[in-house]
């Protein structure tokens, strides 16, 4: 079997392109010419050449001896937290902006939700010298403060999503709103595995460096190229597709998404879509998302803002229906203290949301021989706050 | 024949002013839960030719403030599509132009896509617009449901769309063609300028098989008689939506009397 997109841009039941007309023009343009572009020399150069200078890739896989001992398995963690930015989604934008520019457009929106990605997204137009506009929902900008003004140091305009939940599904709607009202000049960077195809195949594409790096550090260190196990967080799925993406059809290798459970899958307050969703269309996408047996969407819940999305990429939703990936959901509870070991045992300051990556090793025994890659996408200092507020610090 | 080819057809008839088809959005359990019916009442007794029942959504991707919020409160007042069946059920009892539900996929695909199309069937539904039910996925899937319960689909076309796609939409209609006045979400409207007219003579000269209804942008008498002059009608929400908002049921004949009078 194969786990990744088909020609018609599906993920077995999942994915395609459920766009109003008025979106049909920019996302075909971007459908017949991704491909093409990616495999042009001169893009392959220049994105490659950006990822090493700009965002200090490789990132290492560094032999976790600590953590490794406490669980008694071995643990590798690929530091995604070192990119420039200070996370996995800036392999996204910048690949994502060199598309842009080849396509000859001009002004740059994307949507953000705890705003990494909105700063991933200011950071390469301030690069490319490219107008950029971000939708952030406006209960997240009161949340979110430090990265708004990132953001706007960066160059970029905030603009506050005021409708529906004023979260991160309401800043898709407004960015694509955005895009229906500027078909021409416009292109929308999405910062996850989500969207109308070819979005979630193109933003995996971009961040599968991420197991391309995985595999050739791996034979350097353990003289393999596969791991038993990779793990990896999913709100949207990024950074796990990232992880997943050369592993995919390798069914040696075991795929763990970990999802945000929230306050705990019934108490509803969770955001652990695989468990409390259903097919259905979300963002362009047919994919597994939570909503109302009356298929209203409905708000998810996670301590993490970059896990709160009410669905997952298409791709994912097809590797847990599937039963290809082992799906594994952590409570905010769970999360915070795996994040806080990592930084006591290892010296690494994780963010939340790749702290429920590092929970799974107190939910599942792994064998002492075991070779477990995690992906930590990205560092904590983000979460500060958070981390104040949890532990009285 | 379907109550929407039926309109169409009479209104062939006619020249000038009298031939030109209105029709009428508003969203569904606003401003309240229960005026669905008596608003179709309404709009036939002043003179509406068609009307487009708006299935609200969480999430409408393609609509402006103006509908986004009338969706919210009609969801917050409880509105769901059972509900709206209910609402609907002896509407041909006292409303006889064509009914239209307009509205996104997914509470549809929750419903049950048969299931859904069966029961506007029996409701006396004549029509669906989808936005995001692209026109591949419909000829591979839809198709042949919609036809087996008398539905007529209707796609969009909008400024951007090239011309061998407008002809494959073209086709694949058998009712009208949603003609979006600009690309723009819904209730964006400073009025028409020389390149919408371009752009409505454009497509009318393409000599299609199914006439133009135009959508998105018409507000007013002048809006009207603008978007109408090349194609066979027009459509109304988001300003038709404001004079709910604002003087309610009893707004109802003034507003449409106003888009009538030039």
């Amino acid at each position: 079997m194969n786990y990744n997109v088909n020609e018609k841009g599906y993920y077995g039941d999942f994915g395609g392109a459920y766009i109003p007309e008025m979106l049909y023009p920019n996302v075909e343009e971007l459908r017949q010419n991704y491909l093409k572009v990616m495999g042009e020399e001169s893009f392959q150069k220049e994105f490659r050449q950006l990822l090493k200078e700009y965002v200090g890739r490789p990132t290492p896989l560094y032999f976790a001896k600590r953590l490794s001992e406490k669980y008694n398995t071995k643990i590798y963690l690929k530091r995604e937290d070192l990119c420039h930015t200070g996370a996995h989604k800036v392999n996204n934008t910048i690949g994502q902006i060199l598309m842009a520019k080849r396509l000859g457009k001009t002004r740059i929106i994307a949507e953000t939700g705890a705003g990494q990605h909105g700063v991933a997204t200011a950071t390469v137009c301030a690069l490319m010298g490219l107008e950029c506009i971000i939708f952030m929902g406006e209960v997240d900008i009161k949340r979110q403060a430090p990265n708004v003004a990132r953001m706007k140091m960066l160059g970029a305009k905030v603009v506050p999503a005021t409708s529906g939940s004023k979260t991160l599904k309401d800043a898709t709607n407004e960015a694509i709103r955005d895009w229906i009202n500027n078909p021409v000049d416009t292109h929308y960077i999405i910062g996850s595995v989500v969207g109308p195809h070819p979005y979630p195949d193109m933003v995996a594409r971009f961040q599968s460096v991420i197991s391309e790096e995985i595999k050739t550090q791996l034979c350097e260190k353990e003289d393999r190229e596969n791991p038993d196990f990779v793990a990896a967080c999913v709100g949207g799925g990024s950074n796990a597709a990232g992880a997943f993406y050369h592993y995919l059809d390798n069914l040696d290798v075991g795929l763990i998404a970990v999802e945000a459970a929230g306050k705990g899958i019934d108490s509803g307050e969770s955001a652990a879509t695989s468990a409390l969703g259903k097919v259905g269309i979300i963002h362009g996408s047919k994919t597994l998302l939570m909503q109302t047996a009356d298929g209203q969407i409905t708000e998810p819940y996670s301590i993490s803002a970059g896990l709160d999305y009410p669905g997952v990429g298409p791709m994912h939703a097809n590797l847990f229906t599937s039963g290809r990936g082992e799906f594994i959901s952590i409570t905010d509870d769970k999360a915070m203290k795996a994040g806080l070991e990592l930084c006591k045992l290892e010296g690494i300051i994780p963010a939340i949301e790749s702290s429920h990556a590092l929970a799974i090793f107190e939910m599942r025994k792994f064998k002492k021989n075991d070779v477990v890659v995690v992906n930590l996408s990205g560092r904590g200092d983000k979460d500060l706050d958070t981390f104040i507020k949890y532990f009285n610090l | 024949m379907n109550r929407i080819q039926n309109k169409l057809s009479e209104k062939k008839q006619h020249a000038g002013k009298a031939g030109k088809l209105l029709s009428i959005y508003f969203t569904a359990g606003y401003p309240k839960l229960d005026d669905t019916v008596e608003i179709l009442q309404q709009l036939e007794k002043n003179g509406v030719d068609m009307v487009e029942i708006g299935l609200p959504f969480s999430d409408p991707l393609a609509d402006g403030p103006t509908i986004q919020e009338s969706s919210q409160l009609a969801l917050k007042n409880g509105m769901t599509t059972e509900i709206l069946f209910q609402q609907l059920k002896d509407v041909r009892k006292t409303v006889s132009i064509p009914l239209i539900i307009m509205g996104y996929f997914n509470p549809i695909l929750q419903y049950g896509i048969e299931g859904f199309c069966k029961k506007c069937a029996e409701v006396g539904i004549d029509g669906l617009i989808l936005p995001d039910l692209p026109l591949s996925e419909y000829k591979e899937h839809y198709h042949e449901i919609f036809k087996k319960y008398n539905l007529i689909n209707v796609f969009l076309v909008t400024p951007q769309t090239s011309d061998d796609r407008i002809r494959q939409i073209d086709t694949a209609s058998d009712g009208f063609i949603y003609l979006v006045s600009s690309s723009s979400v819904t209730g964006n409207s400073d009025g028409f300028d020389e390149n919408q007219e371009n752009y409505f003579s454009r497509v009318a000269s393409m000599q299609l098989k199914n006439p133009l209804i135009v959508g998105f942008g018409i507000k007013d008498a002048t809006t009207f008689k603008q978007a109408t002059s090349k194609t066979k009608g027009a459509i109304i929400g988001s300003a038709f939506i404001k004079t709910l908002a604002r003087d309610g049921k009893s707004g109802i004949s003034n507003f449409i009397a106003s888009i009538r009078e030039v």
